[in-house]
This record gives C-alpha cells, structure tokens and sequence, in this order.
C-alpha cells in the first residue's frame, strides 16, 4: 500500500478521498463477512428447532464501526504513522516523540493526585455516587495507576533496559510478599490480605509462569535446535498423568515422582523423536500434532488406567519438603506447626515460588546448554542441517538431545500443574494449548528468554484480566458475559501483535560463539524453524 | 463380503469430504509453503451459513425443493466462504509474506482461535441440528447406499473434475503453477503473483465450502468447534499424500476415511483417529516426502 509521507504534496485532500472508498469497500467486506453471523442468530424454541432471529441493528453498527474505523485509519492514522516514522528515523523502535508527548510530569502529577484521591475516598466516594458510578470510579483508579507505571517504566527505560534480569527476577520473588501487603493494608487485617491474595497469587502469577515454563521448554525445542514441535502438550499430559497415577494409586511424594515425571516425559520425547529424524519442516509439524492427539485420545480411551473424560481427582497435594503439610486434617498443617492463623494462601504462595524456582532451573540449564557443544549444535542445526552435518555434527543425536530436553520440561510442568490442580483431564492437553505455548514462543522472539517471558505476560496475564471486566455488565446489561470474548481477543491479538512485530518482542540475539568482537545479530539475518 | 463393501461406501463418503478439505491445504501450501491452520474453521463457517441459509429458506418459503435448497446452501456458502478467507490472506497473511517461516503460521493458528470463537460469539455455543434434508436409502444386494451417500460422492467428483480443468488446462491453473514452481520467476514474467494467490485461497475455501455443506447434510448437525478435528484430518490427508501435490490431497483423502472406517467396523471405534495418525506416521518413516509428493532436492 503506497502511503503519501510528505507534507507539502497534495496530502490534505487525497487522503480523504482515498480514505472514504476505502471506507466503502470496508463496509461492503464487513457486511458479507457479517450479513449472515451478525445479522441471524440461530437458537431454540420451545420445541427444540433452530429458528434465526434477526439482529439488524447490530449488524449495521458493526458495518458502520467497520467503514468509520477504516476512514479514520486511512485519513489520519496512516499519515500521522508514517510522518513519525519519519520524525523518528533516528530513534527507532518506539516513535519516542509521541511517547514523551504522552508522558508529561504535568500528566504525571495530575494522575498522582488523581489516584491518591480516589484510593483514599474510596468507600466515603461508592456511597456518595451509588454503586454503579463506583464501578467506573474504579477502573479510572486502574487506569491512572497503569498510566503512573508506564510512566515509570518510561522515564527509567534505559535502567531498566540494563538491568532487566535482575529487576525481573527481584520483582518475581517480591510479589507475593507486596500483594499479600498490599490487600492487607487495604482490608486493614493481615486474614483479610492473604484471603484476597488468592486470585492475583494463582490466576495471574502461577497460570502465567506455567506458561513461562512451559514456553522455555519448547524454546529449547524450537528456538534453539528448529525443529517445529505442535504437540508439545503431549509431555505437558504425560507429565500430569505420570505424577496424578503414581501418587494416587501408590502415595509418593511429589518430590520424587517430579523428576520420575520429568524421566518419563524425557523418554517419551526420545520415542517420539526416533521415526521422526528424517523428517523435515512441516512433516515433522504434522507428525509432532499427531503424535499429541494419540495421547490425548489414548487418555481419553484407556478408561481403565486413566478413568477417561472424567479424569482423576484427589491427587495429592505437595508438601513442604516433608516437614509440613499443606492438608488442615495433618498433625504437621503448616499453620498448626508456624502457629499461625488458618488460610489457604499458604498453599499458594508455595507453589508459587515453586513454579518460580522451576521456571528459573529451566531458564539456567537453557542458558547453560547453549555454552556446552550439544547447545552450539542445537543452534548450528537450526542455521543450516546441512553445513552441520559436513562439519561432523551427529545430528541425530543432536536432534534426540532437543526434543529429550524439551519434553523434560513439559513433565516437569505437568506434573506441577496436576498438584496445583489436583485434578486432570484430557480436556487439559488439547491443540489449542499446544498453539498458544507455540504462539508464547514465536511472539516472545524465538530463543530469547526475556522476549518470552514477557510475551507469556502479556498473552496469559491479558486474558485472564478479560475475566476481571465485571464492570462492562454495568454498560451492556447483565446478559453480557465478557468471558466469552476471551478467546476471540486473545486470537485476533496473536494475529495484531504478529504483524506489528513479525520477529517477535525481542527481534535480535546476542550470537553465544562468537569471533573476536560481541555483537548481537538482527533477528532479519538469521532464520529458524527448519527441521 | 458385503460388510466390507458396506465400509468400503461409507470410507468412500468420509474420505470425499476429507479431499474436498484437503485441496484447500495442499493448494496453499503449494504455493505459498505455508500451513493454513484456520482452513479447518473455515470449513467449519462454510457448513453454518449453509445452515443459516437453510434455516433462512424454511422460514421464507412454505416448502424448497430439496435439490434447489441444497444448490442454494451450497452457492452461499461457497461465496462467503470465499469472502472469509479472501480477507484473512490480505489481512493476516500477506503482510507476512517476505518474513520468516513461522509467522504467518502462527496468523493462522491465530486466525483459526479467532474465527471458531468468533462463531460460537454470534451463533452461541452448542450443537446446531436439523430436520434429514434426504432421507433415501437404496438396498443393492444387501448393500445399503443412502442417497445422501451418492449426493456427496457425485458432487466431490464433478467438482473434482471441474477443478483439475481449472488447473490443469486454463490460464488461472497455469499462472497457479508457475507461482508454485517460482514466484519471483513468475512475476518477472507478468503474472500478477497477489492475485494468484489470493484466487488460490478462494478456491481452496470455497471447495471447503462445499465439504461444509456436504458434512452438513451428512451429520445434520454442527458445532462452533467442529472445524478442528476435520481440519486436522484434512491435513493429515494432506500430508500423506505428499503435501503440494493435488491427486495427492484426494488420494490422501480417499486413504483416511477408509483407514477410518475400516478400523471402526473391523477394531474399536474408539481409536480410530489414533489409527489414522499413527498409519501417517509409519508411512512418513518409509516416505518422508508423502506418497506422490516429490522428495526435496536439497541444494547447498
């Protein structure tokens, strides 16, 4: 798409023009993608047939957003983008002058206050405005609280950009603690402050550093060695399966069935990857998807060992290394033996740091791997099968190495995630889950650690903030569930955040052998992702 | 005897839908070497505005002949169909076409999340049934063919036919293989490369588009999530025939829904799917390239 960049030649009026057709075709396209979607719903009456119900009015709002979204873009969002693009040669990624525009210390100061107001008169605030006021007071307070983040984050971007590990990891360790303090400074009780830090301990920290984990795995497989690996959730199921089977049938302790899951998924990886040594690129996708719908349907259908679509419940729960018991029935509970007073966030915060110390193992043995020989061939394998071969690179067992790895890892997940859970089913290990690891891996930038963190932050952590919008009954009615949309968000955000960034958040590398001088390399020079 | 020639029509019937599938892929891969992972769920938005249509007809006329009614399902569905997919290569697809390997795929699986929850949004989430639209079932020596059997193999075979002249004998099919050989080869020689491709997902959706129907017709029922485990098929078929290759794609097809229906009627009907990819599996170990697939000419 050509795009008009200087000012001065027939900018104004073109544009506009070009924006209106374009507004035309936008809609005409969105009325028959939605004519039929949005326009008829089927649904049931009384005696159970499908009858459609018109929806007219909806599909012509949706039409009209389409076409008016469309004529904004093109008049002037496209101009407004490439001018500062132009403006912003030099800087680079972000269009830095629009980002200092945005983040004033006048704005600062005002969102300061803003926020500082609205935390302290919080409730006197709620019942002056009524109920449903205090809902959208409530998310202003959310917003100037991000907006005062951002601002940080913006201001000491260089700091942070330096020492990003560190603040990570620092950060990582201190949340639980902050959160737990954080609500008991708001309860005004320390009961109240370990009750509300459920959610944000176990939804947001422990859902997403599974994923982390899980991420990292596959990076191995992936990121580092190229192989394209769609039925990762397969070691994630067998790790879940080996530990729910052997603790609930023979009561072992989850300290040693972690590394016999973690064995046991390795050497499924070993089984998967022998037939599969020949194949190349896409096949060993399609075989690698396969190979995770054989074992979630051999989970479904074995119903004697694994009980089927039920699945298994009271797996056990992990215990502080054998010292203390997280059961409240034990004599060693862990609030009887501390003295303390009863919660189930002890539970939680445990294998929050659990899941945290795992994530960090695999983010060590990856970056250690990559400095051993069996690493640089993994790298050197994604590069170029072939020169790896004419340099003496056993590449079968190069290749058996990744995948070994890789799925280790997965059983290292699944075995945690079935104690968390306590409860497992092959509804668990479907595709779906294996795209969105794939998805965490790819967005993230392939084999940088950081980029796929944050990418897990940002997919994971976004789509369980949908399930916090409650508010938005307040404006669609109470027929609006905002969980529905979860799924449909997070797949059009896979889609957006590809095309913004098709090399992912962290685009270049620091390559880990090197000739006389570091320099890192251009996501653009490198290629991955043939098997 | 006749048991087996009994599985051997109903193998006959799966594998037509899963070809019909199964070109849409192997066509895209061809000649953009990319998976379409959403080609599943386009199928599966093919067979719910065959059913939309089909519900807006009994609601509009007092009765349709079921010929016409079937022909309009079909029509429709081929059209809009094709506008889907159509917009998801310009929007998703085509922006990525000079990165790396991995994007565009993950725009599909993107796609694909996106397209079955946008379904199960509009629609809502539960199985759609409706009334047998044929009901017909002819016993020939002990055999019984339903007519609903017959419809879907003539159908899969006139399009078959109609497809291999557009491919093999007009100008369309010759630009198609030109940018599948080399795109940037075909382009030096004037053809318009975008429009190529985009005409090839048309295609591709709207034979999917028909399979839709078709499968429709078959079950009498549809579901927001059931674009995956057909997709899945279709591109196991695929890819076992040898991916790229279009007498691959149907053969590959035809190989699936007998080793289904074979395995349902003879073993468990339980582990079907698993026998399905497990056989994928044990022919790519001795045919790495699929079974008319050309094998890869490695160059260094």
């Amino acid at each position: 798409m050509a795009v008009t960049v200087s000012p001065e030649r027939d900018v104004v009026a073109t544009p506009v023009q070009r924006a209106l057709k374009e507004a035309f075709y936008a809609g005409a396209i969105a009325l028959g993608l939605f004519v039929l979607f949005i326009g008829l719903k089927t649904g049931q009456n009384i005696s159970n047939e499908l009858v459609l119900t018109a929806r007219w009015g909806l599909l012509a709002a949706v039409v009209i957003a389409t076409a008016v979204g469309r004529f904004l873009y093109v008049a002037y969002g496209q101009p407004f983008l490439a001018n500062q693009k132009i403006a912003d040669v030099a800087t680079g990624l972000l269009p830095s002058s629009v980002a200092s525009r945005f983040f004033q210390l006048p704005a600062f100061i005002a969102a300061v206050i803003a926020a500082v107001l609205l935390f302290v008169f919080n409730n006197s605030l709620a019942g002056w405005v009524g109920a449903e006021p205090a809902g959208y007071l409530q998310f202003l307070r959310a917003l100037a609280v991000i907006y005062l983040l951002a601002c940080v984050i913006y201001y000491f971007r260089a700091f942070i950009h330096a020492n990003f590990t560190k603040l990570g990891v620092t950060a990582l360790v201190l949340y639980p603690i902050l959160v737990v303090a954080v609500l008991s400074l708001n309860a005004w009780s320390i009961a109240g402050g370990l009750q509300g830090s459920l959610k944000w301990v176990d939804n947001f920290g422990i859902q997403i550093l599974i994923y982390v984990m899980l991420a990292w795995g596959l990076n191995i497989v992936v990121g580092l060695a190229g192989l394209l690996d769609l039925g990762y959730v397969a070691f994630y199921a067998l790790g879940a399966y080996s530990y729910a089977l052997l603790a609930t049938h023979f009561g072992l302790s989850f300290w040693i069935l972690l590394p016999a899951a973690g064995a046991m998924a390795a050497l499924w990886g070993v089984l998967l990857g022998f037939p599969v040594l020949r194949l190349r690129g896409d096949y060993l996708a399609i075989v690698t998807l396969a190979f995770g719908e054989i074992i979630r349907l051999v989970l479904i259908n074995w119903r004697e060992v694994t009980n089927g679509s039920a699945g298994i419940s009271g797996i056990p729960k992990v215990s502080f290394f054998g010292l203390m018991s997280f059961n409240v029935s034990d004599s060693n509970y862990i609030a009887k033996v501390l003295s303390i007073t009863q919660s189930g966030a002890y539970y939680k915060i445990f294998l929050y740091y659990l899941i945290l110390g795992l994530c960090l193992l695999t983010a060590f043995v990856t970056i250690r791997l990559r400095r051993l020989p069996v690493g640089r061939a993994w790298e050197a394998l994604r590069e170029d099968e072939i020169a790896c071969r004419s340099l003496g690179i056993n590449t079968t067992t190069t290749k058996l190495t990744a995948f070994a790895t890789g799925a280790m890892f997965g059983g290292f997940a699944g075995s945690f995630f079935a104690a968390r859970q306590g409860f497992v089913s092959p509804e668990s290990f479907v595709f779906l889950e294996s795209a969105i690891i794939l998805a965490i891996v790819v967005l993230g930038g392939m084999g940088s650690l950081v980029g796929i963190a944050v990418a897990a932050m940002v997919m994971i952590g976004g789509t369980e903030a949908l399930r916090e919008l409650d508010f938005l009954k307040q404006i669609f009615g109470p027929d609006f569930t905002p969980e529905l949309y979860r799924m449909l968000l997070f797949g059009m955000a896979m889609v957006i955040v590809m095309l913004w960034k098709p090399r992912g958040f962290v685009g270049s590398r620091e390559p880990t052998a090197f000739l006389k001088e570091r320099r890192s390399v251009s996501g653009s020079f490198t290629k991955e992702g043939h098997g | 005897m006749q048991y087996f020639v009994q599985q051997l029509i109903n193998g006959l019937t799966l594998g037509s839908i899963y070809g019909l599938i199964a070109i849409g892929y192997t066509m895209v891969y061809g000649i953009i070497g990319m998976i379409n992972f959403a080609h599943g769920d386009i199928f599966m938005v093919g067979a719910f505005t065959a059913l939309i249509v089909f519900l807006a007809l009994g609601a509009l006329f007092y009765s349709v002949p079921v010929v016409l009614a079937l022909l309009l399902m079909m029509i429709v569905a081929m059209l809009l169909t094709s506008l889907y997919n159509w917009t998801i290569e310009k929007v998703a697809y085509r922006p990525l076409r000079g990165s790396f390997r991995l994007a565009p795929l993950i725009t599909a699986i993107g796609m694909s999340i996106a397209l079955s929850n946008f379904v199960q949004v509009t629609q809502g989430p539960r199985n759609k049934p409706i009334p047998p639209m044929v009901s017909q079932v002819y016993n020939i020596g002990g055999i019984s063919v339903s007519l609903k059997q017959i419809i879907i193999v003539i159908v899969t075979a006139l399009l078959l036919v109609l497809f291999w002249y557009l491919v093999n004998r007009t100008s369309l099919g010759r630009a198609q293989r030109a940018c599948e050989q080399d795109r940037k080869m075909a382009a030096l020689l004037g053809i318009d490369v975008d429009r190529t491709i985009s005409i090839t997902f048309i295609m591709g959706a709207a034979l999917a588009a028909v399979a839709g129907t078709l499968f429709l017709m078959y079950y009498g029922v549809i579901a927001f999530s059931d674009g995956f485990t057909p997709g899945v098929k279709a591109f196991t078929a695929a890819v076992l025939g040898g991916i790229g290759s279009l007498p691959g794609a149907v053969l590959g097809g035809l190989m699936i829904g007998f080793i289904e229906s074979m395995w349902s009627a003879y073993f468990s009907i339980d582990y079907k799917d698993v026998a399905a990819f497990s056989i994928l599996a044990i022919v790519l170990i001795f045919l790495p390239s699929g079974i008319l697939g050309r094998p890869e000419v490695e160059k260094v």
